[in-house]
């Protein structure tokens, strides 16, 4: 197969689209805890836990919609732990990050275990089904590949412009932009830093637990070990790729998912020249990479990483 | 007196075994300016961080408007019509001067910020009070000056009926303070109360009715401004006759430092430096003055030895110096004392005897075949903690533990032992009380005596005039001709640092050819 | 009541801090086992039994501590520097994988010479690969630790790729595992009948070893310095550069280590499930320590008893032996708040 031939296939862009989304929740997610000055590394395992309980909602009998909201749930509640040790005590965000990605994970397999025991291979739910969107799925190519997606494919897209409004043109988004700045700022302008900064990541780490749920009721329809597999640790990456940026942060994540995408079909249609292995490999490299590119540019939020302590000298 | 407008009543707060604060009473008539004067480490800034809600105090009431203000909480502050100039600007550099102003102005969870009705109003507000400032322009991009209007604009906007300025001309030139104090009264003439929190005597007795007067932590005098004289705030502020070291005059001796057209690029991080010509020689103390931003930072980076210049030269006792590193400049003899304590003189961590020797650790004795030498390094710090008479309960106690003091008593231990042939003394005397500043002062003389040259940046301009044998001033990165004190008024300096030359012609011309 | 900085530590509170972590995380833990079923208290004693009842139990729960120690003395060193490696996985299977290339026959030495050579070439691969994220950390400005993080991805992909491609074992029946280190490369057993090998002291040397540079050293000195403030290292002219390379090549080198010890002292050959998750744990290790590296050797005992102690404790009971997991990571995040009480004091007012 040419692969000038496989950019014009529904299949390859629809992929894109779809491999997206989960990358898009947690991209999201984690700009607006380090626009807020947090950098949360708990979202590796928080997209597990997001992605354990979705699944496990709906394989207990819940609908998909409240398996999403419950996985958002979740997810949040961790963000409030993240926080109580990184804004309200101050502590590391890098140990109290990896702790969290730690904790989650293990408690989603753990939580897995006791509900299904003795189980070996992992049992199936209905997940939710394309939902084509009248009119414009009837657009060639563009169509199926846009308009024929999981309803929560919709939800990341509109999202983006949703976190955008939100940052650039209300005041809770101020607050948050500016808590990432100076928060000594905004104790002065008579805003509470620890709450602003607690919202943000309890927000943005429900965001990321969306996005593993995705996984598990969209995408496939088990919950397997390991499925994160680094994802969140690649959205790390883009929101630097993206600068901050809720357009640039879609657009890394397009661009990551086309390049995964791609590798896929490479992989298949070429002949077993080069190894799978060095395929999978791309995702992280590439991350790197991206990471290479942008750093040196990179304007980090200025109080990234630098925890407030209130009334102290 | 008219009915106050705020009502401090026996307010102590503590910090550790520190009393910052002891049993504070004080009153704030309408349109009334009420200087509170005291040397740094008094309590000044402590009192108004309590009355801002940034610190709750552990004993006493405040009545704002005759209503009670409750503790610790900025928006309550606020709300009751307290507005307050950080002596540490509260801004976001990377946003613009309109976000700055309205954030917390709005509820958070309105749908849309109004930002076109923000800007008429911070518009209006500022033809009002004669305070222009770009509402666009991002606070990164604004000079110091300008930075302290927006702070100012933030408490207007708020509807501030009292304004609580912290130190606020430490950062201004002399001609930037007469106009931060006709706003003030325009301020005032308008109905609005001013605190003005200051060490200085003399602008307090410019813009003050009332004067009260801290000193560790406790009100010990208040005067009306007609019925006192700068002497009598004087002893009160100090409470103590101290003897300030004086310079003596002594004729210079051979170069030390010669920097010949540097110029450094922002790439850098600091500030750009332009074509900058200086020498220093023995025995002689050159002043830098000017803005804070104008390439202080540079200049002290490239004699620091943390950057090379990059078009230019730089000459260490006759020997070019081609290669930066912080540690080959103490190697040739260069003593720095770095503007930021906290930051960049210390680690906070580790203790007193780790400290003392940051610059030495890798010299025989103290160090040997990459093993530390313990009792070497006991036996020479415990001599500079005695020498330089450190106050510290023990050499192991972390240095964070120490007082503003006897922090810079470590650092100029470290520096002066060595007997540099040049110091670099970037703002040596800040935040430090009468009796640290005399000591610093005292010691930077001894050092001049023993032959040393001596750089000092210092936003200090009285103390620039008291130390120093010539005074340049930089500004935009751009370092004028050092010229002898003894030619240097007030007021040239002042014009000469807002980019007005009449202090340096002669330079200017030079760069201009 | 507010928190106020304290002025020194008393040493009894920084001891006690990890203990009472630990208690609490057994105590929030307990809730897990009561969910699962179980009466905590049998529970546990069948955990502790599993980690220490026996002469076999207690030589298990060594030979897991061992490469524990060598990761968590790989993040408590880094971490001091705060250089944030969390590729002690990926490092670890570098030096793994070092082994397999020079130990599998390739080169033949008397044992006196090939097990510190292994352990050279081990360290070498885990610090090279480490240096990687610390360059492009010091001239590329490249945070470190999401290069860490990643690289254990790729790391692991590429032994998966040596596993079926160039180094599958054709004696190995099928399964992805290299051919065996040379009998002269095989780290010596310590005690007859059990899997406790040489790696355990070479461990224990190690954290030694670290410890002294910490306290005794210029190095360590500096490595302090520039962790604790490397504003003030650079202007008081520490060499930034070279101490943290140093850093980098230490702590990788221990993980490296950790992996030389799996392949030459426990399983003989590299396989892809070499390590359930060592690198990770060794920061909880290293946190539990107080990134002390004498401290180190408890922590690792400590963790390494929980996961066999959880091993056998499932057999038993049937509760899920991620219980090990969920206990670590709850005992890092306690030691971590902790911290809190040691460096700041509770006043009432």
């Amino acid at each position: 197969m040419d692969v000038v031939d496989l950019f014009l296939t529904v299949g390859f862009w629809a992929a894109t689209v779809r491999m997206a989304t989960p990358l898009i929740f947690g991209t999201l997610g984690e700009l607006i805890c380090e626009r807020a000055g947090v950098l949360n590394l708990g979202i590796e395992g928080i997209m597990t836990i997001g992605a354990m309980s979705a699944w496990m909602w709906v394989y207990q009998g819940g609908d998909l919609w409240t398996a999403t909201l419950f996985a958002a749930m979740v997810g949040a509640s961790f963000g409030l732990l993240h926080a109580g040790f990184s804004v309200y005590m101050g502590l590391s965000q890098h140990v109290t990050g990896i702790g969290i990605t730690l904790l989650a994970s293990s408690l989603s397999y753990f939580v897995f275990r006791i509900m299904l025991p003795g189980v070996t291979t992992p049992p199936k739910i209905e997940p939710f089904a394309p939902l084509p969107i009248p009119l414009l799925a009837d657009i060639p190519v563009l169509g199926p590949a846009l308009f024929i997606q999981s309803p929560l494919t919709y939800i990341a897209l509109s999202l983006v412009g949703v976190v955008a409004y939100i940052l650039y043109r209300t005041p809770v988004g101020l607050a948050v932009r500016m808590v990432g700045e100076n928060p000594m700022a905004v104790e002065a302008q008579g805003i509470d830093v620890f709450a602003v900064r607690t919202g943000a990541v309890a927000v943005g780490s429900a965001l990321m637990a969306v996005g593993g749920a995705f996984l598990t009721i969209s995408v496939f329809d088990a919950f397997y070990f390991q499925m994160i597999n680094g994802r969140g640790w690649i959205c790390v990456a883009l929101v630097i790729f993206a600068s901050w940026r809720p357009g640039k942060a879609l657009l890394g994540a397009f661009l990551f998912a086309a390049f995964d995408a791609l590798q896929i079909r490479v992989q298949q249609a070429s002949s077993s020249l080069i190894p799978y292995q060095f395929y999978l490999m791309m995702p992280y490299l590439l991350s790197i990479v991206a990471l290479i590119v942008m750093s040196r540019r990179a304007a980090y939020p200025k109080a990234l990483l630098v925890p407030f302590r209130r009334g102290e000298r | 007196m008219t009915t106050p407008v705020l009502r401090l009543d026996g307010i102590t707060k503590r910090f550790g075994p520190l009393v910052a604060n002891d049993d504070i009473s004080l009153d704030l008539g309408s349109g009334e300016v009420l200087a509170l004067l005291g040397e740094n480490g008094a309590g000044k800034t402590t009192l108004m961080n309590i009355l801002f809600g940034h610190y709750v105090a552990d004993a006493g009431r405040i009545e704002v408007f005759g209503q009670p203000l409750p503790h610790g909480s900025p928006a309550a502050s606020i709300a009751a019509g307290i507005g307050m100039v950080h002596q540490h600007f509260t801004l976001a550099d990377n946003l613009t001067v309109l976000d700055n102003v309205m954030l917390g102005t709005e509820s958070l969870w309105a749908p849309r910020q109004r930002r076109a009705e923000a800007r008429d109003r911070l518009t209006a507000l500022e033809r009002d009070f004669g305070l222009a400032v770009d509402p666009n322009a991002t606070i990164g991009s604004l000079a110091v000056g300008q930075r302290q209007r927006v702070e100012i604009l933030k408490a207007l906007y708020r509807d501030a009926k009292i304004l609580i300025l912290d130190e606020p001309t430490a950062v201004l030139t002399p001609q930037e303070t007469d106009s931060l104090f006709d706003t003030l009264r325009r301020m005032v003439a308008r109905g609005l109360s001013v605190i003005f929190i200051s060490h200085k005597l003399n602008e307090v007795m410019a813009i003050a009715d009332r004067i009260a007067v801290l000193r560790q932590g406790a009100v010990v005098a208040s005067f009306d401004k007609d019925a006192t004289s700068r002497e009598q705030l004087a002893s009160a502020m100090v409470g103590r006759t101290l003897a300030e070291p004086k310079r003596t005059p002594l004729s210079a001796g051979g170069p030390v430092l010669e920097i010949k057209a540097a110029g450094l690029s922002r790439r850098h991080g600091g500030q750009r430096l332009d074509n900058v010509d200086l020498t220093v020689r023995e025995q002689e103390i050159i002043g830098i003055a000017g803005v804070s931003g104008n390439g202080q930072s540079a200049l002290a980076d490239l004699i620091s030895g943390l950057v090379m210049p990059e078009t230019g030269s730089l000459r260490m006792l006759g020997e070019p110096v081609r290669r930066a590193g912080p540690a080959a400049m103490v190697e040739r003899g260069v003593g720095r004392v770095p503007e930021d304590r906290h930051s960049t003189g210390v680690v906070g961590d580790m203790t007193v005897r780790e400290n003392l020797i940051l610059e030495d650790y890798r010299r025989r004795p103290f160090s040997r075949f990459g093993l530390l030498g313990f009792s070497a390094i006991a036996t020479w710090t415990d001599r500079l903690i005695d020498s330089f008479d450190i106050r510290c309960s023990s050499a192991a106690v972390p240095v964070r533990s120490l007082s503003g003091g006897n922090m810079q008593k470590l650092i100029l231990a470290r520096v002066l032992a060595r007997e540099p042939k040049l110091i670099l003394a970037n703002q040596p005397t800040r935040g430090l009380d009468v009796g640290a500043i005399a000591y610093v002062h005292e010691k930077l003389f001894e050092a001049r005596a023993r032959g040393a040259g001596i750089v000092l940046i210092s936003e200090d301009l009285e103390e620039l005039l008291a130390l120093s044998d010539r005074i340049a001033v930089i500004y935009q990165g751009r370092l004028s001709e050092p010229q002898p004190v003894e030619n240097v008024t007030l007021t040239d300096l002042g014009l000469s640092m807002s980019g007005h030359g009449a202090f340096d012609r002669g330079a200017d011309q030079s760069h201009a050819a | 009541m507010r928190l106020e900085p304290r002025e020194e530590t008393p040493v009894w509170l920084s001891a006690s801090a990890p203990l009472a972590a630990i208690v609490l995380a057994l105590t929030l833990c307990s809730a897990l086992i009561v969910w699962a079923g179980a009466p905590v208290i049998d529970a546990y004693l069948s955990l502790a039994s599993g980690a220490l009842g026996s002469r076999f139990a207690l030589s298990e729960t060594l030979t897991r501590a061992t490469p524990l120690i060598f990761t968590g003395l790989a993040a408590a060193v880094a971490f001091r520097a705060k250089l944030w490696n969390i590729g002690g996985e990926g490092q670890l299977y570098a030096g793994a994988m070092a082994v397999t290339w020079l130990g599998t026959g390739a080169l033949t030495m008397p044992p006196v010479l090939m097990i510190p050579f292994l352990f050279l070439i081990g360290a070498i691969a885990g610090g090279l690969l480490l240096l990687v994220p610390t360059a492009l950390k010091i001239y590329l400005k490249v945070d470190e630790v999401v290069t860490t993080l990643l690289l254990n991805f790729v790391v692991l992909l590429f032994v998966n790729f040596m596993l079926f491609g160039p180094w599958k074992d054709p004696l190995a029946m099928g399964w992805p595992q290299a051919a065996p280190v040379i009998d002269e490369g095989v780290l010596p057993l310590l005690v007859e009948k059990t899997r406790l090998h040489a790696g355990f002291i070479l461990a224990l040397l190690a954290a030694l070893l670290a410890w002294a540079l910490m306290r005794f050293t210029r190095w360590g000195y500096e490595i302090r310095a520039v962790g604790l403030n490397p504003q003030a290292a650079e202007f008081a002219g520490v060499p930034m550069t070279a101490t943290v390379v140093r850093t980098a090549l230490i702590s990788g080198g221990l993980a490296g280590a950790a992996g030389v010890c799996e392949v030459a002292g426990l399983k003989g050959y590299l396989t892809l499930d070499l390590s359930p998750g060592f690198g990770y744990t060794g920061i909880a290790v290293a946190m539990l320590a107080g990134l002390h590296p004498l401290g180190v050797i408890a922590a690792a005992i400590f963790i390494a008893g929980i996961y066999n102690g959880a091993d056998s404790m499932s057999r038993a009971m049937d509760i899920s032996n991620y219980l090990a997991d969920v206990i670590t990571a709850t005992a890092l995040l306690a030691v971590l708040a902790s911290a809190l009480f040691t460096r700041y004091r509770l006043r009432a007012g």
